[in-house]
């Protein structure tokens, strides 16, 4: 096992090294001169010339991107012009909100979307079927942020059963308490649409393997319906299950940047799209790729545990 | 196409969704010529009027603009930018996806790795990046989208493009003369297609999403042109005050991307050619019973003895009959062969006895099983549990198909032992090993802890036995246990059955095809066809000297080794299919001396000598053949 | 010219565990260098378990597959996988899936007129004619030629199967398992088929098939292919009466067979070798009664023994004296 864990880190190495050369390629289509571009107003003579200095702009795409490539690696992802302060220590600072945001939600809608595709699978076409079915369907044909907006004219100021907005409270205790009441709507919209898609391919995935023969032989030996289904069924359809749960986490933080907008909430989404909105370039390269390498580790696990659940996988 | 919209119409779901979209779509494409207000006019006195205003049925918004002309120039907008950023994934990511599924090797590699690395970004962030070089702004955000989802298509069209690609249809165009280009275009795409229309109708709704959800930022269509989403973003700031400048368009995206996911599901369904079948359906933990008309008693005292036994497969508004009115017993120790072709209805007996026929589609419609005297058709769940596997057992066919692929074999058999016996896990372990050991599996103790597929064929029907046994049960039913295996595996299985049914005196179902394993294994032997059992008798007797015109012609169909090189005899034409089964002998079509009388009503099932029983009204003259 | 087909140290080796660039981790042999020639106007089987390399071979012999060494000539000609459209015309190959064979989308007529129009450039009315030509010879009605495919049971596929290489003119036929995936009463009729097409048509077969009866009916010469290599050839009348390799010797007496009591033909509990790490030696040794020292050292060639016999063996069986 370590031995496969072992060789799935250092098979990330190129897709790092892929994701930074798209991320670099997709920033050199800027139009114009690019230290003008990155430093906005903030372009005088002696910014232009200190930063093509810095960044190697004056040069080839090529040695521009090994500068660029260098610095990441030494921890200078640049600095942000908007907010004058280095780009990795904006980014951890905000990190630490979407990741609880988004990790919630994803647990949220994994928990949630397995058990509605399993119970939706094994009453096929009964009531809770529908109900599920119905409601799923619901769920991934609504934008996440017009349900935000919902959910805060309705159990926000309406009932005012949670805080409209924000992480913390502007005064008062910050304890955990506290944080889930913020917590609880903007996590629960997030899930709703990665829920329906999960508990749709988990249902499809439970169909698929109920109708396998080694269902048949199980039932053949006299198991109980209860552990066919929660065990043979669940644990053979979890091998198409779990990449899906890999591609939803991708799409959890990418939802997470619409719901940091709704609840004000301080992530790492809502500063992209500030730092696009006021073409802070580096924020937004260094923001990318310090993201996107979150979510390549996070896949790591993702195959790592689809590894312990299929013996076939350890080659 | 007809046949397509027909199945469409069909699902009530998926046609509200077409006439939703469909007048969306209507709607969107008349609004220029609609006396609407012009959108893009403020009129900041009148903002905030509320719905049903004089002169604004859906109020105003902040500017004071007229909500429902921007409603409708925002729809066309939005539906637009969905279709448009759709059809350029779609049509992308196809190509570069059959691409790689078609030439595979180096090429699909490259192609492959870049696709996984696009895919390694959260889709949101790709888009953003683009956004943020290329500027806020519709025709950027319609790019970022559309850039965002070619990966999708292709990695999807290129798991069936592999698939199709190694199909033989593909070699034998290849054989025909066909060029690579040639075959793509003309024998891939034609297959591929279908499953680029569901992928495509199952995304429109998505990426109007997207689309709407980078407007909503502030990223996409710039004001004062708006979509459905920056007349969202616009309002969000309003939300608490007035929200229903905020609800108006957010519920048009509901609607839409409602009726375009219910429109999707419909055309997947009906594109999808298993669910064509009705073959996606969960069977159910039991056979559903659905008796016409008196339970028959037991003919016989035999331990398991099956009377009158009807089983159907209710596919749409066809029936067909598989099982029509067997009977059929089985004594202790006795080995009964059951042998016919496929679709003769033979597995179908098989596990109609323990309710394990997939329901739906299929339905025992009549006739008794009686288990030890007591009736088992139709009896409750929990008393057909505790009967399977520990009394009556089945072996299968495919052995690695019928072991669950993720479990220890070991795992396996201890479940089978423990789903009766309230053993501890050690004994239950112990008694595993036990049985492999009985199968002639060598080194049991390590074997326990493998998985099934690292085992070879005959291995692990070795185990597929092994579990059958595992709590001493009267009865296996073996449905074709052999067929899969090579001959020399096959003569070991065959040893090791006949070996345990000796020791343990076991009654044994054999189902298979091949007159030699009948020949070689069983006591007595039944012969299916259409259905119905056209002979029976012993073994020994029913080969030497058949009765029915099938099984005699069926015996000489078979060349046997040693018979040299010659013209076989066939039997003309096909079995009837069992949706449309003649009233009279279901054999006289293929017959050479069906009579008038054949084809007039049902042949009975009467007995011709002792203990042999034949559906015929013109039995064979009773001749020794030349064996 | 008598030899149909001429096969010279053709082998096959497929790469194991890929890498992007680079050479693979590891060979397996699916098929070991091996001669063999059809005549003109035979049928030649090949019997061999699943695994032994049969339908690798005849992926080779009609350029679906590269072999890795050796040559293949047909009717003299090398076969040269640059130009399907001339080796088409002379060799063929009929699937064993008759259904997966025929592509879903595509009418029976669209299927028939490929060949037709590839190969042989024949205009609508000229191919018209012949596809009624050849479905006349296979016994189909010409109002199958408007359907799918999925209309057709598989032995009505198969026939269609083998019409579409008819089409193609080519006097050479491999017949992959063409029969396996056929009910017994559906078989013979295909059986028959083919037997009267190659006497109509003066075609030569290759007839690949795990049932050793199957073979033994409809062919001239068998070949016993175990694990990648030939380990018997011989006439089909007295291969399996009178084996000499202990393998062929195994089949024969594995074939259940009415009236023979069920034993087990192998006392050991055994099976096929890890193509991953083949055994040294003769590749039969572990499951050989027979085996000596030296069949764990060295590989037997395969030799003739003088009555058109040729066996891969140390320790042959004896030839039984009524042995022609």
């Amino acid at each position: 096992m370590t031995g496969y864990i072992l060789k799935r880190l250092v098979s990330a190495i190129p897709v790092l090294l892929g994701i930074s050369v798209i991320v670099f390629l997709i920033m050199a289509m800027i139009p114009g001169d690019p230290a003008t571009a990155i430093l906005g107003s903030y372009a005088t003579p002696e910014n232009v010339e200190k930063l093509n200095r810095d960044l190697g702009l004056d040069q080839g795409l090529v040695p521009r991107y090994f500068i660029w490539l260098g610095n990441m690696l030494q921890g200078d992802f640049g600095r942000s012009f908007a907010l004058n302060r280095p780009v990795l220590d904006e980014v951890l600072d905000r990190f630490g909100a979407t990741l609880i945001l988004a990790g919630t939600s994803f647990v949220l809608c994994s928990v949630l979307g397995i058990a509605a595709g399993v119970i939706s699978a094994a009453r096929q076409y009964g009531f809770a079927d529908k109900a599920i079915t119905f409601v799923v369907l619901l769920g991934i044909s609504i934008p996440s942020f017009f349900l935000g907006m919902m959910m805060i004219l309705i159990f926000a100021v309406q009932l005012r059963w949670f805080p409209v907005s924000g992480m913390w409270p502007i005064y008062g205790d910050r304890n955990l308490w506290v944080l889930m009441d913020h917590l609880a709507m903007p996590a629960f919209a997030l899930a709703v649409v990665a829920t329906g898609v999960i508990a749709r391919l988990a249902r499809s995935a439970m169909l698929e393997v109920l109708r396998q023969d080694f269902i048949r032989t199980a039932r053949a030996k006299g198991v109980h319906e209860r552990r066919v289904i929660w065990r043979h069924a669940l644990r053979a359809a979890m091998v198409s299950i779990i990449p899906i749960l890999g591609i939803q986490a991708g799409f959890v933080l990418s939802g997470a940047v619409y719901i940091e907008m709704v609840f004000q909430w301080p992530g790492v989404g809502r500063m992209l799209v500030d730092a696009i909105l006021k073409r802070d370039i580096l924020l937004v390269q260094g923001g990318v790729v310090f993201i996107a390498a979150c979510y390549v580790l996070f896949n790591i696990m993702v195959d790592v545990a689809q590894a312990l659940l299929d013996p076939r996988i350890k080659t | 196409m007809m046949a397509f919209l027909k199945l469409l119409a069909r699902n009530r779901l998926a046609l509200a969704g077409l006439i939703v979209i469909g007048m969306v779509v209507v709607l969107a494409l008349i609004t220029p010529l609609l006396p609407l207000a012009d959108p893009d006019v403020t009129d900041t006195p009148n903002r905030f009027k509320p719905p049903f205003s004089e002169g604004a049925i859906l109020g105003t918004d902040h500017l004071g603009r007229d909500l429902l002309s921007r409603l409708m120039w925002g729809t066309r907008l939005s539906l637009a930018m969905g279709l448009a950023a759709a059809i350029i994934a779609a049509t992308i990511g196809s190509a570069i996806g059959i691409i790689a599924g078609y030439y595979g090797g180096r090429t699909d590699n490259i192609i492959m790795r870049g696709v996984d690395m696009l895919m390694a970004f959260p889709y949101i962030l790709l888009a953003l990046a683009i956004v943020a070089a290329l500027g806020p702004g519709l025709m950027n955000a319609l790019i970022a989208v559309a850039a965002v989802n070619v990966p999708f298509f292709a990695r999807n069209i290129r798991g069936i493009t592999v698939g199709i690609a190694h199909k033989e249809f593909v070699d034998a165009a290849r054989l025909a003369g066909m060029r690579d280009r040639e075959i793509i275009v003309a024998e891939v795409l034609p297959n591929v297609l279908p499953v680029i229309v569901i992928a495509m109708s199952t995304t429109v709704g998505w990426m109007i999403l997207e689309t709407a959800g980078l407007s909503f930022l502030g990223l996409g269509s710039q004001p004062p042109q708006a979509d459905l989403g920056s007349m969202l973003g616009e309002a969000r700031s309003a939300l608490i005050t007035n929200p229903h400048t905020s609800i108006v368009p957010g519920a048009m995206i509901l609607i839409i991307v409602m009726a375009i996911n219910l429109l999707g599901d419909g055309v997947r369904d009906a594109l999808d050619p298993r669910l064509k079948s009705g073959a996606l359906s969960r069977p159910m933990p039991a056979t559903t019973v659905d008796r016409q008309g008196a339970v028959p008693a037991a003919k016989t005292e035999s331990l398991l003895d099956i009377a009158g036994l009807r089983t159907e497969f209710r596919v749409r508004d066809r029936l067909y009959k598989a099982v029509s009115g067997v009977d059929l017993h089985v004594e202790k120790g006795e080995c009964l062969g059951i042998i016919g072709e496929s679709g003769s209805g033979k597995s179908v007996t098989a596990l109609s006895v323990m309710g394990l026929v997939a329901s739906p589609p299929g339905v025992i419609t009549g006739g008794a099983v009686h288990f030890d005297g007591k009736e088992i058709i139709g009896a409750p769940y929990e008393v057909l549990r505790s009967l399977r596997g520990r009394r009556v057992a089945y072996i299968f066919q495919d052995p690695l198909a019928t072991l669950h692929p993720l479990y220890k074999v070991g795992d396996q058999l201890i479940e089978a032992i423990q789903s009766h016996d309230s053993v501890s896990s050690a004994d239950a372990r112990s008694r595993a090993i036990g049985l492999l050991k009985s199968v002639r599996i060598p080194n049991a103790e390590s074997r326990i802890e493998s998985y099934p597929y690292e085992m070879s064929g005959g291995m692990r029907q070795r185990v597929g036995i092994a579990m059958a046994l595992a709590n001493n049960p009267d009865v296996i039913i073996a449905d074709e246990p052999t067929t899969a295996l090579d001959v020399t595996v096959q003569a070991q299985i065959l040893s090791v059955l006949s070996d345990l049914r000796r020791e343990r005196g076991l009654a044994i179902i054999f189902i298979t095809h091949d007159f030699g394993v009948v020949g070689q294994l069983c006591d007595r032997v039944a012969v299916m066809y259409a259905g119905q059992i056209v002979e029976e008798g012993p073994t020994a007797a029913v080969l030497r000297n058949p009765q029915h015109p099938y099984t005699s012609r069926l015996i000489d169909c078979v060349p046997t080794l040693g018979g040299g090189q010659r013209k076989l005899s066939a039997i003309p034409g096909l079995p009837p299919v069992v949706d449309n089964l003649p009233v009279g002998c279901a054999f006289a079509e293929r017959c050479d001396k069906a009579h008038a009388d054949c084809r007039a009503g049902p042949v009975e099932l009467v007995k011709t000598e002792e203990a042999r029983k034949t559906r015929c009204l013109f039995p064979e003259v009773v001749s020794e053949r030349s064996a | 010219m008598t030899e149909a087909i001429k096969l010279t140290g053709l082998s096959k080796s497929f790469p194991v565990g890929k890498r992007l660039f680079g050479p693979p981790k590891a060979m397996v042999h699916a098929v070991e260098p091996l001669d063999l020639t059809v005549k003109i106007g035979e049928t030649l089987g090949i019997v061999g378990e699943s695994g032994c390399g049969k339908s690798t071979l005849a992926k080779m012999l009609v350029g679906l597959l590269p072999p890795t060494t050796g040559q293949i000539e047909i009717e003299g000609a090398v076969l040269d996988n640059a130009d399907p459209a001339i080796f088409g015309k002379r060799i063929q190959y009929v699937f064993q899936d008759p259904i997966s064979s025929l592509n879903p989308r595509k009418t029976i007529r669209q299927i028939m007129e490929v060949p037709l129009r590839r190969l042989h450039n024949l205009d609508k009315t000229a191919r018209a004619a012949r596809i009624r030509e050849i479905f006349a010879a296979v016994n189909l009605r010409e109002e199958f030629l408007d359907r799918y495919p999925h209309e057709f049971s598989g032995g009505q596929a198969q026939r269609i199967g083998i019409a579409r290489a008819l089409a193609a003119e080519a006097r050479i036929l491999i017949l992959d398992e063409p029969v396996s995936a056929l009910d017994v009463s559906v078989q013979a009729q295909v059986l028959n088929l083919l037997a009267d097409l190659k006497k109509e048509f003066g075609l030569t077969y290759l007839f690949i098939s795990h049932d050793l009866a199957v073979v033994e009916a409809v062919s001239d010469r068998v070949a016993v292919l175990y694990f990648g290599a030939i380990v018997e050839v011989g006439a089909a009348r007295d291969i399996f009466a009178n084996p000499r390799h202990p393998y062929t010797a195994l089949l024969a007496q594995s074939a259940p067979e009415v009236g023979r009591p069920i034993a087990a033909p192998e006392t050991a509990e055994t099976e096929l070798p890890d193509p991953m790490s083949p055994p040294l030696g003769c590749a039969f040794n572990e499951r050989c009664a027979f085996a000596s020292d030296r069949c764990r050292r060295e590989k037997p060639a395969l030799a003739a023994d003088g009555s058109g016999r040729d066996f891969a063996c140390f320790n042959p069986l004896a030839a039984s004296q009524e042995d022609g």
